[in-house]
């Protein structure tokens, strides 16, 4: 990774008195900050260090406090092995791995499908909401913007219930495409939100050029406005998949075997008493992994989606 | 909210004066096309035709269902699929009907009509079921009993005590702002290896919180073998049941909380923190202000609607708060740590009650909806006061 930072400066900026005090106050400032910067980046990786490193570990490595992998003590697949993922068994018929790998397709499943329908009735509305005006009754552009984001105060205990209800009725219990359509409804409001500011950041002439070209209005928005507006659209999507991977609270009350997803999996193993640490942990590592890895390389678009909107 | 709705398809259907020139935008202006009457016409009767379709549809399943009749479908499904049809069917008549202005409403129809059928619809729906006594172990269906649900709400103890709590977690919100401004004041500082700082204070955010409930709650913190545990054991602490005795497990809870959403509130912020005018902090220091004096006269009056938004989002996701406390302390010991969410969890959970959990949920939502304007408007008249 490469320190993208370009205003560093090796010696104070605010050296208006050259001498030894000042120079001596701007490194007790510099080891503060640092020190500051690496306890809280500690705070923030130790616990996935651990996670990752107890999945390697016996139990009396886990007794003894065992922290540094060769050191202290030697790492063993243990945890994988239980998963049926560590080498030796990754050939082999496995049923937890078969288990867990399907836990995983649904997860993957209902997330991508939740966030892509978000993103696709959200950019529209968006869109719409940033360039024309509308007038539905009483209601114009600020309070639809308002009625659409209004949405995310709804806590998931008031719908979870009817939800049940509903859904057995409308036979979408435990099926991928309920899911769906409760994950798209839990994210809508956030894309909405982001690509709202995204399309305000887009200058209105570019579309006025397309309709004076010819182009619909649709025509002018999938043509010419959507691809601008990309970055944003990865950033909502991200965002979307975060919040819908972890969703744990209707995946819980609306899902038993064909949908359930990983947050439901690796809850009902924590509910066991008497649980192996290591296969606990390695289950941890291989529900959090994805989105660590996308966390590490797309961090860029996941902050801008959370800034837009924040900052006017 | 369902206005929108309501008087949009009213509207559409010409039943009301459309005196709006319906999206007439002030930012893009197109001259309206002319649409034939005829075309008019074959709109108002697509509309129509599919919306009695609806009707009697949605009709016919329910006279089934409460056995006066045997025709009908073994559930609702096909109703299900008669809505998309109506959708589609509304849609096409806005373009038939308005020409150019449906076609700009095409933009925001189709997230309007599934935001009704997913959130609206079963909004209502909650508070009718919020007025039946209806438990799904019991062999007797759901009867109608009012009130009864609201008055035996206000004898629940549990109940309040949860609110209570909720008191404290919202409370705690102010120290995790305190921390992320601190923390985004430090991403903005002039330093080496930002982006692997940005990337570790993110990745919280981006864990599971039934992940963070076993990895954080039941491992880290771990009364024997814990690193935690083992840490406050050498701090001198002897006994670190971190989620034994009410207000420790409390603490623990929030502080687990926090982890996940610090980072969240760090990005917002160190934005905000971004988009500050350099010249004005240039200016401070030409006046001779002191870092100190710097932030209190400057920095945070400036950064006012970006805390106001930060603190607003973190309170509506803390008002959520549930799967950690489900998944680490169940509420215990003896509900210290319960959230709305979780003990109305447990209410379906163990004793099946939907109609008595419904009834808590409607007045929580309620009362959040309360709290959420009241906050909004002392953040507006605090935001104009400070910025005179």
């Amino acid at each position: 990774m490469v320190s993208t930072t370009s205003v560093t400066s090796p010696m104070p900026a605010t050296a208006s008195a050259p001498g030894a005090d000042a120079q001596a106050r701007w490194i007790i400032g510099r080891v503060l900050i640092y020190g500051a910067l690496l306890f809280w980046a500690f705070v923030c990786l130790f616990p996935i260090y651990w996670t990752v490193t107890t999945s390697f570990k016996a139990a009396v490595d886990v007794t003894q406090g065992h922290l540094v992998p060769w050191l202290d003590y030697v790492p063993r697949w243990i945890g994988w092995r239980s998963l049926g993922l560590s080498p030796d068994t990754i050939s082999g018929v496995s049923t937890p791995r078969a288990q867990f790998v399907g836990r995983f397709l649904d997860s993957v499943e209902i997330s991508l499908g939740a966030s892509l329908l978000a993103l696709l009735l959200g950019s529209c509305a968006a869109y719409g909401l940033s360039r024309f005006q509308y007038k539905f009754g009483p209601m114009k552009n600020n309070d639809i913007l308002f009625f659409f984001i209004s949405q995310l105060i709804l806590p998931p205990v008031v719908l979870a219930l009817p939800f049940l209800v509903l859904y057995k009725d409308l036979a979408l219990l435990d099926t991928h495409i309920g899911m769906v359509f409760i994950y798209t409804l839990t994210v809508l409001p956030i894309v909405v939100w982001v690509m709202r500011d995204q399309f305000n950041s887009i200058p209105i002439e570019l579309d006025e050029a397309a309709l004076v070209d010819g182009l619909s209005v649709w025509g002018a928005y999938l043509r010419i406005i959507l691809p601008i507006a990309l970055p944003g659209l990865v950033a909502a999507f991200i965002l979307s998949l975060v919040l819908t991977w972890n969703e744990y609270f209707f995946a819980a009350l609306l899902t038993a075997t064909d949908a359930k997803t990983l947050p439901v999996m690796v809850a009902s193993q924590t509910g066991s008493q008497g649980i192996n640490w290591w296969s606990m942990a390695a289950l941890s590592t291989a529900a959090i992994a994805p989105l660590v890895i996308v966390g590490v390389f797309l961090e860029r678009y996941i902050i801008k989606g959370l800034s837009t909107g924040a900052v006017k | 909210m369902t206005p929108l709705f309501i008087e949009d398809a009213l509207a559409s259907r010409g039943l009301m004066a459309d005196t709006s020139p319906a999206t007439a935008g002030p930012q893009i202006d197109i001259a309206p096309d002319l649409v034939s009457p005829a075309r008019r016409t074959a709109g108002r009767v697509l509309v129509w035709g599919f919306t009695l379709l609806l009707l009697a549809l949605g009709l016919l399943e329910l006279l089934h269902t409460s056995g006066h009749i045997s025709v009908g479908f073994d559930n609702w499904r096909p109703i299900l699929y008669a809505y998309g049809v109506w959708c589609v069917a509304i849609g096409t008549g806005q373009v038939l009907i308005r020409g150019e202005a449906g076609e700009r409403a095409l933009f925001v129809l189709p997230a309007a009509l599934f935001t009704l059928a997913v959130a609206i619809f079963p909004t209502l729906f909650a508070v009718y079921i919020a007025t039946l006594d209806w438990n799904l172990s019991s062999v007797l269906g759901p009867h109608f009993i009012g009130l009864d649900n609201f008055a035996q709400m206000f004898q629940d103890a549990s109940y309040w005590n949860a609110m209570a709590n909720m008191v404290f977690y919202l409370l705690a919100v102010l120290v995790e702002y305190a921390i992320a401004f601190g923390l985004a004041l430090l991403l903005n500082a002039e330093i080496r290896a930002r982006k692997f700082f940005r990337v570790s204070f993110l990745l919280p955010f981006m864990l599971s919180p039934v992940a963070v409930s076993w990895m954080l709650g039941k491992s880290l913190m771990e009364y024997r073998f814990g690193p935690a545990a083992r840490l406050a054991r050498e701090l001198g602490w002897q006994t670190p049941a971190f989620f034994a005795h009410p207000w420790t497990a409390r603490l623990s809870i929030e502080a687990l909380d926090a982890w996940m959403w610090i980072p969240f509130m760090v990005i917002l912020l160190l934005a905000g923190l971004q988009a500050m005018s350099k010249e004005v902090l240039e200016a401070a220091k030409v006046d001779g202000a002191n870092p100190w004096q710097t932030f209190w006269k400057v920095i945070f009056p400036l950064m006012m609607p970006v805390s106001v938004t930060t603190l607003l989002i973190r309170i509506i996701f803390k008002l959520k708060l549930a799967d950690i406390v489900i998944n680490v302390t169940s509420g215990g010991p003896g509900g210290a740590t319960d959230t709305v969410s979780s003990f109305i969890y447990r209410v379906y959970r163990d004793r099946s009650n939907v109609g008595y959990g419904t009834a808590l949920a409607i007045f929580y939502l309620i009362t959040i909806i309360i709290l959420l304007m009241v906050l909004l408007k002392a953040s507006r008249r605090w935001t104009r006061n400070i910025n005179g």
